[in-house]
């Protein structure tokens, strides 16, 4: 396990290596107004990896995350995509929300199944594909629930599955499980390492909990607040073939939770 | 299961007359409406017999009114003319109001040219201009109409308005995100998640185009209901008075009820399981 020394200031992102990146993040800069939300972001982002985007609240990590996924203009720089400049949200990247964003009128499957109906296919295409996500994370016969009859865990399995489904590149996770409880967090995490090894695709995560940014990642990108910065890049190298239990009680998992807690403390109150 | 088997048991043979009404009310929404509706009934029935006014009929006596002009044929005759510029002007109203909104809620230049409109009319007594309808348009259908849709547009504007406006911005991200067009995100997202408010306007808006058409049958000329109502006051004819009165409510009462029946039945599928 490599950890870099932790909030040093004269930490270079560009002395992190990163091999294939399939996100790249040029110069990206956004104010509001007159605050200052992020200064100067580079990134690279490695296809098939997972890269978590952890930082206080104020950092900007999820305007970064929407910048990335399109929903939100940078004020400067620019977001390259399988080598190509992107401007607004492409079939290449799919988004997991905070509060879910599932249609409350629609049925588990029809909202499985939105995406690819937003692209137009056929009715029983988009149902097979959506039924087959739907068994992926583990909500097999709930296809014709609405959402309000799903706890907040298997809402946000809906919505994972709907992102799933329309087989992007990159999935961008905004604090997928902040409205799930402490014990389907758990259960959630070893769930999506599942996912992530089976799916292989490129997963950008954004939390805020340190120990679930250990956890699952592969890179850590350190964001410091007002205005945002990348403060520090953090490989957790985990042995991920272990038990989840002895993962969380391993003296190296919690050395680097400790670190990152030691860099980030003189930002709490 | 030995528990619920013991219940079944203990209720079967106990099924009396007494005991199923119990278990009916227990399960039934609709026992409660029959009780409310009793209740109001009775007090009308004792309010009458009192009586609390020389010109207020019992409600036995309003029913059989009603049963005879039914018989008659006056009260179809009159729904036929009344329902004419209400079912129009309602209908128009719901159209117009609810595509004026709509466009009102997605576009901020459109809001400030016709926001301030509705607001006024909405804060308008209505009343007030019926009579310069008549003068412009005369006494036929046309004014009717317009009295009907004078009351109930704003209403429903500006109801369809705000509801596009409180839609879910998290929802027309999702569909941002999944490259939804413009026109998939109004109808597939929009106006969906807008409908609960949607409808609540047009409910509103039909229970003011009911009252549109009783202010424009009583103040530009007495047809249909409205007359029915002018004419037994005029003879004394108290119970049919009422029961014209009463035929009215029930219609309105009827419609909004219909309104919703189809708001949750066809629009929000999700609402018909608690």
């Amino acid at each position: 396990m490599t950890v870099n020394a932790l909030a040093k200031e004269d930490f270079d992102p560009a002395s992190v290596v990163t091999h294939d990146p399939v996100v790249r993040v040029e110069a990206i800069s956004k104010h509001y107004g007159s605050v200052e939300a992020l200064r100067s972001i580079d990134l690279q982002f490695e296809r098939g990896k997972l890269t978590t985007l952890l930082g206080p609240s104020g950092c900007g990590k999820t305007t970064l995350l929407k910048i990335i996924a399109g929903l939100v203009p940078a004020t400067s720089g620019q977001i390259v995509v399988n080598g190509r400049a992107v401007t607004g949200p492409g079939p290449e990247r799919a988004f997991v929300f905070q509060d879910f964003a599932l249609m409350p009128w629609a049925t588990v499957l029809r909202n499985v199944g939105f995406g690819l109906e937003l692209k137009g296919m056929a009715a029983a295409e988009r149902n097979r594909i959506a039924r087959r996500y739907i068994e992926e994370v583990g909500l097999q016969g709930f296809e014709d629930k609405y959402p309000h009859e799903l706890s907040g865990g298997m809402r946000q399995r809906v919505g994972i599955a709907r992102a799933f489904a329309v087989n992007a590149d990159v999935l961008l996770l905004d604090e997928p499980f902040s409205a799930v409880d402490e014990q389907n967090r758990r259960k959630f995490q070893e769930d999506l390492l599942r996912l992530v090894e089976m799916e292989r695709k490129t997963f950008i995560f954004v939390t805020h909990s340190i120990e679930e940014a250990v956890y699952v990642s592969d890179r850590i990108v350190l964001l410091s607040p007002r205005p945002g910065r990348v403060s520090n890049i953090i490989d957790p190298r985990i042995d991920r073939t272990a038990n989840p239990d002895d993962i969380r009680r391993d003296p190296g998992y919690l050395d680097v939770v400790e670190e990152i807690w030691q860099g980030l403390r003189h930002y709490a109150e | 299961m030995s528990v619920m088997s013991q219940d079944v048991k203990v209720v079967a043979p106990a099924a009396t007359t007494r005991e199923a009404l119990r278990l009916f009310a227990e399960r039934r929404r609709s026992f409660w409406v029959v009780l409310s509706l009793a209740v109001l009934f009775t007090t009308w029935e004792i309010a009458g017999r009192i009586p609390i006014s020389f010109a207020f009929p019992t409600f036995l006596d309003t029913l059989a009114a009603f049963f005879e002009m039914v018989g008659d044929g006056t009260m179809i005759r009159a729904f036929f003319l009344t329902l004419q510029p209400l079912v129009l002007g309602v209908a128009v109203s719901a159209l117009l109001g609810i595509t004026l909104g709509i466009v009102m809620g997605l576009s901020d230049r459109v809001e400030w040219l016709l926001a301030p409109v509705f607001i006024v009319l909405q804060a308008a007594p209505m009343a007030a201009l019926v009579p310069l309808v008549t003068f412009v348009y005369g006494i036929g259908l046309v004014a009717k109409t317009l009295a009907v849709i004078m009351l109930a547009l704003p209403v429903i504007v500006l109801n369809s308005y705000k509801a596009v406006r409180h839609v879910n911005p998290s929802l027309v991200d999702m569909c941002r995100s999944f490259q939804g067009t413009r026109r998939q995100q109004i109808f597939k997202i929009i106006i969906p998640d807008a409908s609960p408010v949607l409808f609540a306007g047009l409910r509103l808006g039909v229970a003011a185009g009911f009252i549109g058409v009783m202010l424009a049958e009583l103040l530009i000329t007495p047809t249909g209901i409205g007359d029915l109502i002018t004419y037994h006051r005029s003879v004394a004819n108290y119970a049919h008075m009422y029961a014209a009165v009463a035929a009215i409510i029930a219609a309105s009462t009827v419609t909004l009820a219909l309104l919703q029946w189809f708001e949750t039945n066809v629009m929000r599928p999700e609402k018909r399981r608690s």
